[in-house]
C-alpha cells in the first residue's frame, strides 16, 4: 500500500491517542506560554474595575457544566475582582443546570473574602425561558425573582434596597454557553439599553464579533483564551492560564495532521492522474 | 486525613471513573459507556423536571393562586393545561388556542426587537465615519470584504469582470471566516478535553496524597 493510502486510511483512534497525549503532557509537565491581550477582553476588565465600593453589576451565569471548562474561569476571575474592590454583585442563572454550579462558585469565593449573601451579593437563582425572564428583569428583578435562590424574599435583602431593574446596575456581563447570549443582546441591550458584555465559548465567539464591532457589546471574552487573558490582566492565574499550554500543543498537532493529510491527499490525486494518463497512453 | 476528606475522595473517584467510562467510547462502544450515558440522561431529566416544578409550577401557579390569592394567574394556568389536549384526537384543537396566544405574543415581542438588534444596529455599525487610524483602516478592509462576500451571493449576473474579482475575494473572505470558526471550535472542544484531563490529573494526585 502506498504511503499516502496508509496515511489517509489511518485508524481514527491513533488520532485520538496523539491528540490525547498533546493535552495530557502539558497538564502533567507545567509550562508557561504568554498570552497576547485583546482590546475586547481589556474592555470587560476595565468595566469590572469600576464596580467598586458598593457599585453594583449583574453577572449572568448562563451556562451549564458542559461549557464550564471555558466559562467557569471567567466567572471566578470576575467575582474575585468585584469582591476585592468591595463592589456588589447581582447574579442570575438562565441555564437550567447553572444554579447549583453558581451556588458552589459564589459560596466558595464569598467565604474567601468574607462576603455575606444579601449584603455584598445576591444570587437570584434560575427561571426558565431566558427571553421572558430578561424582559421581566427590565421591569423589576422582583417580577421573575420574588425570592432569591435560597428562598429569601428579595425585598427583605439589604443589598436590594433601591435596586429594581437594569437602570440600577452599571451593566451586565453575561457568561453564556447558548442562546442566552442573543437574548441579552436583543432584550437586555436593544430593548432596555443596558450595557452588555459577553463571555462565550470558543465555538460561539465568531458569531458575536459583529455585535462588538457595532457597539452593541462593550466587551467580549472569547473562550478559554479570553479567560486566560482576563486572568493575566487581573494578575490572577487560574484555570484559563493553565489551559493555554495544552491549547497550544493540541492546535500544533491538529495543524500538523491537517498538513500531513493534505499532502497525502494531493500525492494520491497526482498518483491517480499519472496512473490514468499511463492507461490512456497504452 | 479526616472523614470528610475520605468522603470527598470517594465522590471524586466516582466522578473520575465516570469520566474514564465516557472516554472509553473513543476506543469502542462498551457497557460501561452505555451505563454512564443512561445515568447522565436519567439524572439530568430528574433534575430538570424538579427544577421546572419548583421554579415554574410552584412559583407561577401554586404560590400566586393558592397562597397569595392572585386569582388572575388561573388564566395562564388554564392556557397551560389546554396545551395537554394536543394528546387527544377529539379535543386536540383546544391546544391551538394556547399556541396561538403564545406565538402571537412571542412574535409581537421578538420580531421588532430582532430587527432592531440584528439588522438596524448592525447596519448602523457598518456605516460610520472613517477614522485615520489603524482601527479605521481595518474597518475599511472589513467593509470591502463584506461587500465582496455579498457579491458572491449575487447570482443574477455571471461572475465575470469586476463581479468575478469581487466574488473571488468574497470566497477568500468567507474561507477566512470559516477557518476562524473552525479554529475557535477546536479551541472549545480541546478546552473540554483539557478540563477533564486536568480533573483526572488532580484526582490521581489526590489519591496518591491520601492513600500513600
Amino acid at each position: 500500500m502506498p504511503w499516502y493510502d496508509r496515511v489517509l486510511s489511518i485508524d481514527r483512534r491513533w488520532v485520538y491517542l496523539i491528540l490525547g497525549l498533546a493535552v495530557v503532557v502539558p497538564v502533567i509537565v507545567e509550562m508557561h506560554i504568554p498570552v497576547t491581550l485583546s482590546r475586547e477582553v481589556q474592555a470587560v476588565y476595565d468595566f469590572v474595575s469600576e464596580v467598586r465600593d458598593g457599585e453594583l453589576m449583574l453577572l449572568a451565569i448562563d451556562y451549564d457544566p458542559s461549557t464550564m471548562a471555558e466559562l467557569h474561569p471567567m466567572a471566578e476571575a470576575i467575582i474575585r475582582q468585584v469582591f476585592e474592590q468591595n463592589g456588589h454583585l447581582l447574579l442570575s442563572s438562565l441555564s437550567q443546570f447553572g444554579p447549583a454550579m453558581t451556588d458552589e462558585l459564589i459560596t466558595r469565593i464569598a467565604a474567601d473574602y468574607g462576603k455575606v449573601h444579601g449584603e455584598d451579593f445576591v444570587f437570584l437563582g434560575y427561571k426558565p425561558y431566558p427571553a421572558i425572564t430578561i424582559l421581566a428583569m427590565g421591569s423589576d428583578f422582583r417580577v421573575p425573582f420574588p425570592n432569591d435562590y435560597y428562598g429569601n424574599i428579595v425585598d427583605e435583602l439589604p443589598m436590594m434596597a433601591g435596586v429594581h431593574n437594569f437602570g440600577d446596575v452599571r451593566g451586565v456581563v453575561a457568561l453564556a454557553g447558548g442562546t442566552a447570549a442573543d437574548f441579552w443582546i436583543i432584550y437586555g441591550n436593544a430593548k432596555f439599553g443596558v450595557p452588555v458584555a459577553l463571555g462565550v465559548t470558543g465555538v460561539m465567539a465568531s458569531d458575536y464579533y459583529p455585535y462588538l464591532q457595532a457597539g452593541q457589546l462593550f466587551g467580549l471574552i472569547p473562550g478559554i483564551k479570553g479567560a486566560a487573558e482576563y486572568e493575566q490582566i487581573a494578575d490572577r492565574p487560574g484555570e484559563g492560564v493553565r489551559g493555554i499550554p495544552y491549547q497550544t500543543t493540541s492546535h500544533a498537532v491538529i495543524l500538523c495532521l491537517i498538513i500531513v493529510t493534505n499532502i497525502a491527499f494531493f500525492a494520491k490525486r497526482a498518483a491517480t492522474r499519472r496512473h490514468s494518463q499511463a492507461i490512456s497512453s497504452l | 486525613m479526616g472523614e470528610t476528606s475520605w468522603v470527598d475522595l470517594f465522590w471524586t473517584t466516582v466522578a473520575a471513573l465516570i469520566t474514564l467510562a465516557i472516554f472509553s467510547f473513543l476506543y469502542k462502544d462498551n457497557p460501561a459507556f452505555k451505563f454512564v450515558e443512561r445515568l447522565w440522561v436519567g439524572i439530568t431529566t430528574g433534575y430538570w423536571t424538579m427544577l421546572l416544578y419548583h421554579t415554574s409550577f410552584t412559583d407561577k401557579v401554586v404560590t400566586p393562586i393558592f397562597r397569595q390569592g392572585q386569582w388572575w394567574y388561573i388564566i395562564p394556568s388554564i392556557l397551560g393545561i389546554l396545551m395537554w389536549f394536543r394528546l387527544s384526537k377529539k379535543y386536540g384543537f383546544l391546544a391551538r388556542y394556547s399556541l396561538a396566544f403564545y406565538i402571537g405574543i412571542s412574535t409581537g415581542v421578538f420580531i421588532p426587537l430582532t430587527i432592531k438588534a440584528s439588522i438596524l444596529y448592525q447596519l448602523h455599525g457598518s456605516i460610520r465615519a472613517i477614522e485615520p487610524t489603524w482601527s479605521g483602516l481595518m474597518f475599511v478592509v472589513a467593509f470591502l470584504c463584506m461587500i465582496c462576500s455579498l457579491s458572491y451571493f449575487f447570482f443574477s449576473k455571471e461572475h465575470k469582470g469586476l463581479l468575478g474579482v469581487t466574488s473571488r475575494i468574497g470566497i477568500f473572505t468567507l474561507m477566512i471566516g470559516f477557518g476562524t470558526g473552525f479554529g475557535l471550535t477546536v479551541m472549545g472542544r480541546v478546552a473540554l478535553l483539557g478540563h477533564r484531563v486536568s480533573f483526572l490529573h488532580d484526582w490521581v494526585q489526590q489519591v496518591v496524597g491520601t492513600v500513600f
